[in-house]
């Protein structure tokens, strides 16, 4: 049950738990047990989108084979998936997917692919046991959201860039870090609030020239003067925009919304108020200390109903591949499967990231589209005993129906795609 | 086992689309519905620039707040396709303003609906659901169950969206299934009875799988007889295939189209060819396939709100208010440009920035709903809760 709720399901039959919830909360105390050889980095990404930019013409009809930053991105999104599917520490890596999410950046905004993986390891990972302040403040720097939201050229009209440019704001991710990212419309801010926080984060950009290339604040494109966000005064310079976040980071809305998005994605798509009120108090108590908030989240009483959620396509695929225990080396194209399921990695159209309800997953197609993957998939049963690996799988969750209806199967391959397709196998 | 025996599956010989595995969150949802009226519904995903599309090249502030992202004059080369004197239509748009010199096409400008936030995620669920909140369906979805019920016996509500999920404009009371090209091998019909058993009861996978197989039978039966190329998932391809489900005699009669690529922050004036022109391919698309059926039809093209009349400092325009709608159909009263235009001059934008909203949205929709469904003005209230004081805009529809 704490496999497959706070996990990524079962890999195989690796040894069970004792103590299921200390197993969880241990994994929350322990350093992230992800090492990569040759990790992303931001230095690495932009380096690629700079030699694309170079070497590569802007109109994309004239290109021809796949850019630099292409290829960085492949490499990385596959890397990703593998060390999903072998990890030790699958609530850890549920943490991580969800705070990706929250802090969405997509590759289908080009610029971002090659540092799609580098805003996961920097941004995301280092902090999904620490404050909340502390991962806002890495997304908003980090120069993957920088492009994905704008910023990057977003200049002060009163500063001295914009005067001499006759330049001006962009705020598109000031509006979308208050709205999606910290205190949610619920604060009821209001445009000049949006307008006030924009030209505090003017000068947020990046150096594609500089050597290794990354973030930089550029002083001359910030707007000069307080700013007042929210009722509050904000002092000019990067000093501004770091003390704005951490008051977002901090402000009573902020933890209202983490707390609802937290318990719908690991208790239930209606998050029940009283849940969301232990993990509001968590965060208000530990000042958003996320590791204390996901450890809450495992003692929770609603946490213990089983099956509330329907996985979404990349949390079901992988469970797949735990459960029938493939070879790393024969691991299918991830990717690939992912697209054609609806949610490619690193790919969501919008900022504010993949749904987190059912209804939004389940639509009829989509369905069917997951029956036929499984039902191609579950070719990698071999010559294994599937009830074997069901109770494996499932445990307790294993309905008799679906037992009943893999002992029937007419083979192996259709018993493995009878217990990929259950009701209890598509939930967790 | 029934799953293949479906009553949709008569009307086949209208699909015809090949497998992709890359195809994306939903373009198109249909459903049926007892009229020979045609009504297509096209969302403009993430705030079209209507000053941009349908440019008022005669207000005298215009070139203050934009200049350097204004289209070329009407009659220079790449310029403006003139409306008229005073509008001037983006030249990425020549099949619609064509539609528009044959009067089948009507502009409302200074429109917006009756919501004023300026996130697209809450304006996208308010413009679907048809008002100020979040509705569990959509308008369009309402507008299937409010006509009165068939005399024949072609099932209310039955309705089909193309791609992997339906959008909220179609979601409601009236069933709609959806389907979309599949990328995978797909198992035996034995196999998926099976599974379809096993999944009968859950509340979410049961109806989901056997809507699915529902669906399938209903388009699978022809992939083979009409395949097209691959690479035809583009927004003109699947306008194409709405106009010919459309078409047919006992075919659908609603459909819900989905456009982004509006969201122009940066660099506007080279990020808004790439999808004005899919939407005006897609409108050319459309017509053809309708055929005769074009005179039966009313396209309503619409987005969540406006962008701000000022360029920004990255040469885009960020989120605003008042905007364009498009309507276009041979059933169209058009070949006019419908504004209370409010101006752009000193103390004329909404909130000294946007577009003012002149003309609400619901009523160019009660409108249409009105002229070219028959529906009562109860009806439409239901449609639209809350709209009470908004009376359907006059003459859009041929009568």
């Amino acid at each position: 049950m704490a496999l497959v709720r706070f996990g990524l399901g079962r890999r195989g039959g690796e040894p069970l738990p004792a103590d299921p919830a200390a197993w969880l909360l241990d994994q929350l105390r322990q350093p992230d047990p992800t090492r990569f050889d040759d990790p992303p980095t931001t230095a690495a990404g932009l380096s690629a989108l700079r030699e694309d930019r170079m070497t590569r013409p802007p109109n994309l009809e004239s290109r021809s084979g796949e850019s630099r930053s292409r290829a960085l991105f492949k490499r990385e999104a596959t890397r990703h998936l593998a060390n999903a599917i072998v990890t030790p520490a699958p609530f850890r890596e549920r943490l991580v997917w969800f705070w990706t999410n929250h802090f969405t950046v997509s590759a289908k905004r080009g610029a971002c692919a090659p540092v799609a993986a580098a805003f996961v390891e920097e941004a995301i990972r280092p902090h999904v046991t620490g404050r909340f302040g502390d991962m806002l403040l890495a997304a908003m720097r980090h120069p993957a959201m920088l492009l994905y939201l704008d910023n990057v050229g977003s200049v002060g009209p009163d500063s001295a860039a914009g005067q001499k440019n006759h330049r001006g704001l962009n705020e598109n991710l000031a509006r979308e870090c208050l709205e999606l990212h910290t205190v949610s419309p619920l604060a009821g801010y209001t445009q000049s609030d949006v307008t006030a926080f924009a030209n505090i984060l003017t000068g947020w950009s990046i150096d594609l020239q500089a050597d290794p290339p990354g973030f930089r604040y550029r002083p001359f494109a910030r707007e000069p003067g307080v700013q007042t966000l929210l009722h509050r005064p904000f002092p000019p310079g990067e000093a501004g925009g770091v003390a704005a976040l951490a008051f977002l980071a901090n402000h009573p809305a902020t933890h209202r919304f983490l707390a609802t998005k937290l318990v719908r994605h690991f208790v239930a798509d209606d998050p029940p108020p009283d849940a969301v009120r232990v993990i509001e108090g968590v965060l208000r108590d530990t000042g958003g200390n996320l590791g204390a908030a996901s450890a809450a989240l495992v003692t929770l009483d609603a946490a213990r109903a089983p099956g509330t959620k329907l996985r979404t396509p990349m949390e079901y695929v992988v469970a797949s591949i735990r459960t029938l225990d493939v070879p790393p080396a024969q691991i299918p194209n991830l990717t690939g499967i992912l697209a054609a399921l609806g949610q490619p990695l690193w790919g969501a159209p919008a900022p504010n990231g993949w749904p987190d309800r059912a209804a939004d997953w389940a639509g009829p197609e989509a369905m069917l589209q997951r029956v036929d993957w499984a039902s191609g998939f579950a070719s990698r049963i071999g010559g294994r005993d599937v009830e074997e690996i069901a109770t494996n799988a499932l445990g307790p969750l294993l309905r008799p129906e679906t037992r009943d209806a893999i002992r029937q199967a007419g083979s192996r391959r259709d018993a493995a795609a009878l217990l990929l397709t259950s009701p209890e196998f598509q939930r967790r | 086992m029934h799953i293949h025996t479906t009553r949709i599956g008569r009307r086949t010989a209208l699909l015809g689309l090949a497998a992709t595995a890359t195809f994306g969150r939903t373009t198109l949802a249909l459903a049926g519905a007892p009229t020979d009226r045609r009504l297509v519904v096209i969302v403009l995903r993430g705030a079209l620039d209507g000053m941009a599309a349908v440019v008022p090249y005669g207000d005298p502030a215009l070139a203050g707040l934009r200049g350097e992202i204004l289209p070329a004059a009407p009659g220079q080369p790449d310029g403006m396709l003139d409306l008229g004197g005073f509008y001037g239509l983006h030249p990425a748009l020549p099949n619609l303003h064509a539609m528009y010199r044959a009067n089948e096409a009507l502009i409302v400008h200074a429109v917006a609906a009756n919501y004023r936030v300026r996130s697209h995620f809450e304006a996208q669920d308010y413009l679907e659901s048809g008002t100020d909140h979040r509705m569990i369906s959509g308008w369009l979805n309402r507008t299937v169950a409010a006509l009165p019920s068939p005399a024949t016996e072609r099932p209310v509500g039955e309705a089909l969206a193309v791609g992997l999920s339906v959008p909220l404009l179609l979601r409601g009371p009236a069933d709609v299934a959806n389907w979309a090209p599949h990328g995978f091998a797909q198992p035996a019909p034995d196999l998926y009875a099976a599974i379809a058993a096993l999944n009968r009861h859950d509340p979410v996978t049961g109806p989901a799988i056997r809507q699915g197989l529902r669906a399938r039978g209903y388009s699978d039966s022809v992939m083979a007889a009409d395949a097209q190329p691959k690479d035809t998932f583009t927004f003109p391809a699947l306008a194409r295939f709405a106009g010919r489900m459309l078409r047919a005699g006992d075919g659908p009669r609603i459909a819900a189209l989905e456009l982004g690529g509006w969201d122009t922050h940066t660099a506007q004036a080279n990020r808004l060819r790439g999808p004005l022109k899919q939407l005006d391919d897609g409108l050319a698309a459309l017509k053809a396939a309708l055929g005769p059926a074009w005179s039966q039809t009313a396209v309503l093209a619409m987005t969540e709100f406006g962008r701000t009349a000022r360029m920004n400092g990255t040469k885009g325009t960020d989120h605003g208010t008042g905007t364009v709608a498009f309507l276009a159909g041979g059933a169209v009263a058009g070949g006019r440009v419908e504004a209370n235009w409010p101006g752009l001059g000193p103390g004329q934008l909404f909130e000294n920035r946007d577009l003012g909203p002149t003309t609400d949205l619901r009523a160019v929709a009660k409108g249409v709903l009105a002229g070219h469904l028959g529906l009562d003005a109860a009806a439409l209230n239901r449609i639209f809760p809350g709209s009470e004081a908004v009376d359907g805009l006059r003459g859009q529809i041929r009568t």
